[in-house]
């Protein structure tokens, strides 16, 4: 990747010294392009931020999009670089012949979406990860122009109040059943008149319009108002990212049919073109049949950057089961009888394991099947591992609303409010802290101490057949509490330890993701290629995989081996700010600043779910053990709860008061641990919560959710720390509840 | 609201005298105004995104503060060099300076010395980040641990009385504090039935836990023990320690029926004890007071206007009392009463007619006019001064008629005093001057004379009246265990005396087991100080000296001990800026306080430096007028 960045630096500045003919034409040509991409976005062959395709055609388009950008910059050596070295026919570089490739590609999405093997296998190609970042900016600025040249047309722009007040008296004059439903459409279109006023330079008037309408927009707006109320002039609209994100993605609104007839009808009658213009261009109606929503049911799910989620984008079916782990049985309960028989119990736990083991050969018919991601091969270090989760898990606490778990708290002493993540390892021997002075520190809470591996001399030395090889190869002398890690140079945003704790993954403001032997305390690899700050980052449940997510507002899977993203999960409209994986590894759910909760299939690369409801930036994710549910903690202070399988909202927890940075489910899935700013731990009662579904409610799936207020009944407790936000959470295997924060005087 | 802020979100921008200023730092001399609109619009854009996106920073870094730091990442977003030399944990602290029709607020970056910096001893290594592991909770229940934050907290108290429907979560209920158990000393065990006495039927659900029982146990028996140093920790700790809101109702029972039962027995000492007790509660900043304010109220507003409070009246400085929780009955007023309650009226209400009743003993009339007193110069204004001349006749007819008692003489002597006291302040200043003894006898009647006497006094000490403070304490030095009269005999040894002085047969009863206790006698002298700063006057220490000898009448010193301090601070020198400064430059600011009736001073100098500032200002010296809290006031609370 090193060497694609750098031919294109020399590219450049070749490029200065050198025209080419052909760039207006190629400009002319973009334009008709992204005219193209507007209208049907599913199809996009121009940028690498539109709408995910799957894997192969995706890759391709992407090459396809950065080789125009390229030639657009008359960067035409590296244009033929890239070219050759994809294995892209000549023509692509012809405008008219990439067109059509483009379209055609972008036809024929899921060739071979399902080869598994492929996934690992593509990554060879140097170019789409690498080349793409560095080209963001470039990408927009032409997007911007035909963006914003949609504003051009105009009416006069004194009777935009009038029109605006005329459809606000008509939808307050309405039936209520349909006002609620007819109310959604103020906020966008209120955005979009007052755009095109500033569009139009109508400054003062833009003015008038804003003061005298923002204050009918709902409350959750505010902080989009608040950008828009600072944009005045045509000159901010270029490059504001919310503008952006306005225009490119329609706002979604779900509206019953009669509603939206009782709409059409209104605006046909007075002939108020203006604002059927903007409805038409600018906003996505999501009509269905059946009866419209209440003000309640659409509240609970509007609050996003651009509006609701279609259907159709949460129908695609999700594997939402476990897997089994076929492999680990026999050697597991061979070693675990050795190791039993060792410590002189025999078979006493014996029939438990029958039991437990039985119950995991059944297949979960929602489960995706073995083989559909490549998963690591366990090595014996691992089945180890498992079985000592075994024999933790048969000691396992039972919890309930009766008994509550422990809560062991670790604070972070003298961090000058400077610790910024923190992760346990899964059998919470290890605790580390990202701190915003660059460094990753590394505490053992176990009275095992932290060593280092001996220098290769030593190594030398030792025998290497003995029994204790693991043992003899640690040294000593390096024995602490804690380790420091250096190599950051920017706040370290995001940090995870591998299930098998050898590897440490930590994020950082300066655009990487690090990758740190707990063998050698030393960074093994530096991925590059977000661009901007990393704000998350986490270990796949299996190992291997990870991802990442941040202010580019994509999300990246990688693999530990190699050096670019496997896939680029490209959709969300503002950053990424947390990324899980599913407990089965087949899927990773993204939260963002655009208020809205995507999840994406790591076979595919599709975007799943998208899930709209919080009011904020969302800023923990928790799958339940199940991986049935998850759970979501945003800005606004409330956790809502989803279900997976239909991609509905099945629950809402009031209570905290501040920002939720963490969420964790007890190991069997009956509490919910809530983390916040607002120096609180919470225990709600996830049984219940989900118990009381009746999932066949469902069927409409059309977004009449009937969300009960009982977050009170739901709330088991709240437990106060003295001035210590609480920033991350962990069940251990035995559910002690773990929490960890930086003592805030 | 969030509309108007909205509102005003629009046209925010910054000013342009500010891109003037700015144009002329970088040496652009004439900057035309409408470069400087279009200049001052685009920059207050940017500076918006940029906060913008540094809030997210704030966010991911888990902070509630927007640091420096935050600021420069925002920018490095932009690709903006960021801005150096602003890293500073603290705030940064922007100077204004005004001068040839400009302001500006500016960054001061002060020349630093290099030599300095090498010379000056390093700084202390700031620890390195450590890690420490604590119980936040055990099976659903917060430990009370130093770690963790206290039970409850006020609002909590009074969302559970308000809305006890809310059904208390387990993490909420926890084990209330058992920090008093380390102050209060252990005191020797009281086998039997003094365990008894303290054991009072729960009325809430909460359960003491066994060291809360103890901790209650230890603060009610120091609290009304003999040693002194005891009572005064054990006050110290229920004025302070967060964790007692589950002993509240106890508290509260047994103050109101330790007053009930003292009363009955005249035990003045206890009363008094059981008063510090009141005032100590409700010096405790995380009770929620409210709900009990039905048992303590009685028992202050009986302290105050009780007919008996001691057994010799004619002795004993119950007067004092009365004082002190007269003090806390305004206090309590102040605090406590709302619309709802409506405390204050109704209390007002009771004293009043105690006071217009004629057959009112000498000793209820002191408390009912303290108590409104305490109030404030508008009540005592309404409510006292259109009855001077009433109560004047009523003491001329006790003082110069035929002898009818000693003890109502005594009464009438403390009632004169005490409207002297406090109605002198209040005439200060609504009358105008001059002061003629003759017209305020005949506006005041038998007390008029005196009146003015007090009032001009009044006068000067106002004019003379530096920063007060205002304080509310009643300290009881005793010699000896000696004023809880009866146990002395019980206990024989001089070691530590057992607390049995309460003893709850079915109620609370504060008494000797043995019933009959006048005849034991008395102690020599018990020495009372009252600290207290009334209104109007400079603080004053009050030294009574009680005796217990019949003939010995209680002593008391007034000493004002605020004048001999404050006169040197004010000086008031007409016109004379320069060379005050001159002469003294260690003075910094002194605050003199003028309450506005003192027309007087004023008139005599026609420029009064009421602050006299040391730094020397351009212009002279800066003329601040600041009134102090008492002055403005006017009312002890």
């Amino acid at each position: 990747m090193a060497a694609v960045q750098g031919g294109m630096v020399d590219a450049k500045d070749e490029a200065d010294i050198k025209t080419e003919p052909a760039s207006d034409g190629f400009g002319n040509n973009h334009a008709n392009d992204s005219r193209l991409l507007s209208e049907s976005p599913g199809s996009s062959a121009a940028a690498g931020n539109s709408k995910p395709a799957a894997g192969a055609p995706e890759d391709q388009q992407t090459l396809l999009a950065v080789l125009q950008f390229l030639r657009k910059n008359k960067l035409s050596e590296s244009a033929e670089i890239l070219r050759r070295e994809a294995g892209l026919p000549e023509e692509v570089l012809d405008p008219k012949g990439a067109d059509s490739a483009g379209s055609g590609l972008g036809g024929s999405a899921d060739v071979d979406g399902g080869d598994a093997s492929a996934l690992l296998s593509r990554v060879t190609v140097p170019a789409p990860g690498g080349a793409k970042a560095p080209t963001k900016a470039g990408e927009d600025q032409p997007d911007v122009n035909v963006v914003l040249s949609a504003y051009s047309q105009q009416g006069d722009p004194a009777l935009y109040q009038v029109y605006y007040n005329g459809l606000k008296k008509f939808i307050e004059s309405v039936l209520d059943c349909h006002r609620a439903e007819l109310s959604q459409v103020f906020y966008p279109l209120f955005v979009h008149m007052y755009l095109e006023l500033v569009y139009n330079n109508h400054e003062s008037e833009a003015k008038a319009f804003f003061e005298r309408f923002s204050g009918d927009q709902e409350c959750y707006y505010e902080d989009d108002l608040r950008i828009l109320s600072g944009l005045t002039k045509k000159e901010h609209m270029r490059g504001n990212e919310t503008l952006l994100d306005f225009r490119t993605s329609k706002f979604v609104l779900r509206i019953s049919r009669d509603s939206y007839q009782l709409l059409k009808r209104h605006l046909q009658e007075r002939q108020n073109n203006q604002i059927w213009n903007i409805i038409q261009e600018h906003l996505y109606i999501d009509i269905f049949d059946g009866m419209p929503r209440s003000k309640s049911q659409i509240d609970a799910m509007s609050g996003s950057l651009a509006g609701e989620a279609k259907r159709e984008a949460n129908k695609a079916k999700v594997y939402y089961g476990l897997l089994k782990e076929p492999e680990i049985e026999l050697p597991l309960d061979d070693e675990d009888e050795e190791a039993e028989n060792e410590e002189g119990k025999p078979k006493k736990k014996k029939p438990k394991k029958d039991s437990a083991g039985s119950k995991s050969k059944k297949q979960d018919p929602n489960a995706p099947s073995q083989t559909r991601i490549p998963l690591p091969e366990l090595k014996d270090s691992d089945k180890l591992d498992k079985i000592m989760y075994m024999k933790e898990s048969t000691k396992r606490i039972r919890l309930g609303p009766d008994n509550l778990p422990s809560i062991c708290f670790y604070t972070f002493l003298n961090a000058y409010q400077g610790l910024t993540a923190v992760d346990v390892t899964d059998d919470s021997s290890l605790i580390a802290g990202g701190f915003a002075d660059s460094t990753v520190r590394v505490w053992s809470v176990t009275p095992k101490k932290l060593r280092k591996v001996k220098t290769a001399a030593d190594l030398n030395l030792i025998d290497k057949e003995s029994d204790d090889v693991l043992e003899r190869i640690m040294d000593d002398k390096t024995a602490s509490e804690s380790k420091c890690l250096y190599g950051h140079t920017g706040p370290v945003y995001g940090i995870s330890f591998s299930p098998d704790r050898n590897y440490l993954l930590s994020s950082s403001e300066d655009g990487s993701v690090r990758l740190w032997s707990l063998l050698t305390f030393t960074c093994l690899v530096g991925y590059k290629g977000h661009n901007y700050p990393v704000w998350d980052t986490q270990f796949s449940p299996y190992g291997y995989y990870f991802v990442s997510g941040g202010h580019d507002r994509v999300a990246r899977l990688w693999a530990t081996d190699h050096h670019q993203p496997l896939r680029i999960f490209a959709g969300h409209l503002a950053d990424v700010t947390c990324s899980r994986f599913h407990p089965n590894a087949n899927y990773v759910a993204t939260g963002s600043s655009d208020r809205a909760i995507r999840l994406w299939d790591v076979l595919t690369g599709n975007c799943v779910r998208i899930l709209t409801g919080h009011k904020g930036p969302v800023h923990a994710l928790a799958f339940s053990p199940n991986g049935k549910f998850l759970a979501s903690g945003a800005t606004d202070g409330r956790v809502l709860l989803w279900d997976i399988g239909h991609g509905l909202m099945v629950g809402e927890l009031k209570g905290h008061t501040d920002t939720i940075y963490s969420l964790r489910f007890s190991r069997d899935g009956e509490i919910l641990a809530s983390g916040s700013m607002d120096n609180t731990v919470r225990l709600w009662d996830a049984t219940k919560a989900f118990d009381d579904l009746e999932t066949d409610d469902f069927t409409a799936a059309t977004g009449h959710i009937h969300l009960q207020d009982n977050s009170q009944e739901l709330l088991l407790g709240t437990y106060m720390t003295k001035s210590t936000p609480v920033i991350h959470l962990h069940f251990t295997r035995r559910n002690l509840l773990l929490a960890a924060g930086a003592y805030n005087p | 609201m969030a509309e108007e802020r909205r509102q005003k979100q629009c046209s925010v921008s910054l000013p342009t005298e500010s891109m003037k200023a700015m144009a002329e730092s970088v040496g652009v001399g004439q900057l035309q105004e409408e470069s400087c609109v279009a200049l001052s619009e685009e920059v207050s854009y940017r500076i918006k995104e940029i906060a913008q996106d540094a809030l997210k920073f704030m966010h991911h870094g888990k902070r509630r503060k927007l640091t420096t730091s935050d600021i420069d990442n925002a920018l490095k977003l932009k690709n903006v060099e960021p801005l150096y030399g602003f890293q500073s944990q603290e705030f940064i602290p922007f100077r204004f300076a005004s001068g040839g029709g400009r302001e500006l607020h500016f960054y001061e970056e002060k020349e630093v010395d290099l030599s300095d910096i090498i010379n000056t001893p390093l700084p202390r290594v700031p620890l390195d980040v450590s890690l420490k592991a604590h119980w936040l909770s055990i099976e659903g229940v917060q430990p009370s641990i130093p770690e963790n934050p206290p039970p409850a907290s006020k609002e909590q108290q009074k969302a559970e009385s308000t809305e006890p429907l809310k059904v208390v979560k387990p993490g909420q209920e926890e084990k209330g504090a058992i920090q008093g158990k380390g102050q209060s000393t252990p005191a020797p065990d009281n086998k039997g039935k003094e365990k008894g006495l303290i054991r009072l039927k729960p009325r809430s659900t909460h359960e003491l836990s066994v060291e809360q029982q103890l901790y209650y146990k230890e603060i009610t028996e120091a609290c009304v023990g003999s040693c002194e140093a005891k009572r005064a920790e054990a006050l110290q700790s229920i004025a302070t320690d967060p964790g007692l809101y589950q002993m509240l109702p106890r508290f509260s029972t047994f103050i109101s029926e330790g007053v009930r039962v003292n009363v009955v027995q005249n035990n003045l000492a206890l009363l008094i004890y059981l008063m510090r007790m009141v005032k100590a509660l409700m010096d405790n900043p995380t009770l929620y007071l409210e709900k009990y304010l039905h048992e303590l109220i009685p028992a202050v507003v009986t302290c105050i206007v009780s007919k008996q409070l001691c057994l010799r009246p004619d002795v004993d400085n119950h007067w004092a009392l009365r004082d002190f929780a007269a003090r806390l009955m305004a206090q309590s007023c102040k605090t406590f009463s709302t619309t709802t309650n409506n405390i204050q009226s109704r209390i007002t209400k009771t004293l009043t007619k105690s006071l217009l009743d004629d057959k009112t003993q000498w000793t209820t009339r002191y408390g009912s006019i303290a108590g409104l007193a305490e109030l404030g110069p508008d009540v005592i204004k309404t409510l006292i001064l259109p009855r001077l001349t009433l109560e004047g006749a009523r003491i001329k007819a006790v003082m110069e008629g035929p002898v009818v008692s000693n003890i109502d003489k005594i009464g009438a002597e403390h009632v004169q005093s005490l409207l002297l006291k406090h109605c002198a302040s209040v005439i200060a200043k609504i009358r105008p001057q001059p002061d003629i003894a003759e017209q305020y006898r005949t506006d005041y009647g038998y007390l008029g004379p005196m009146l003015c006497s007090h009032v001009m006094k009044a006068r000067t000490q106002a004019a003379l009246q530096a920063q007060q403070v205002n304080r509310t304490t009643l300290t009881i030095t005793q010699p000896r265990s000696t004023l809880s009269v009866s146990q002395s005999g019980l206990s024989g040894s001089g070691g530590p005396r057992t607390p049995s002085i309460i003893k709850v047969p079915s109620s609370l009863t504060l008494m000797s087991p043995r019933p009959g206790t006048p005849s034991q006698p008395s102690p020599p002298a018990t020495k009372y100080i009252v600290m207290g700063t009334s209104s109007g006057a400079a603080s004053t220490q009050q030294v009574i000296t009680l005796s217990s000898s019949q003939s010995a009448s209680p002593v008391t010193s007034t000493v004002p001990s605020a004048t001999s301090t404050l006169q040197p601070l004010v000086k008031l020198e007409p016109g004379g800026g320069p060379g005050l400064t001159a002469s003294r430059p260690l003075q910094k600011y002194i605050v003199v306080s003028l309450p506005s009736s003192a027309s007087s001073l004023e008139s005599k100098s026609s420029v009064l430096p009421t602050s006299i500032s040391s730094a020397p200002v351009d212009g002279g010296i800066k003329l601040e007028r600041s009134e102090s809290p008492a002055a403005s006031t006017q009312s002890p609370h």
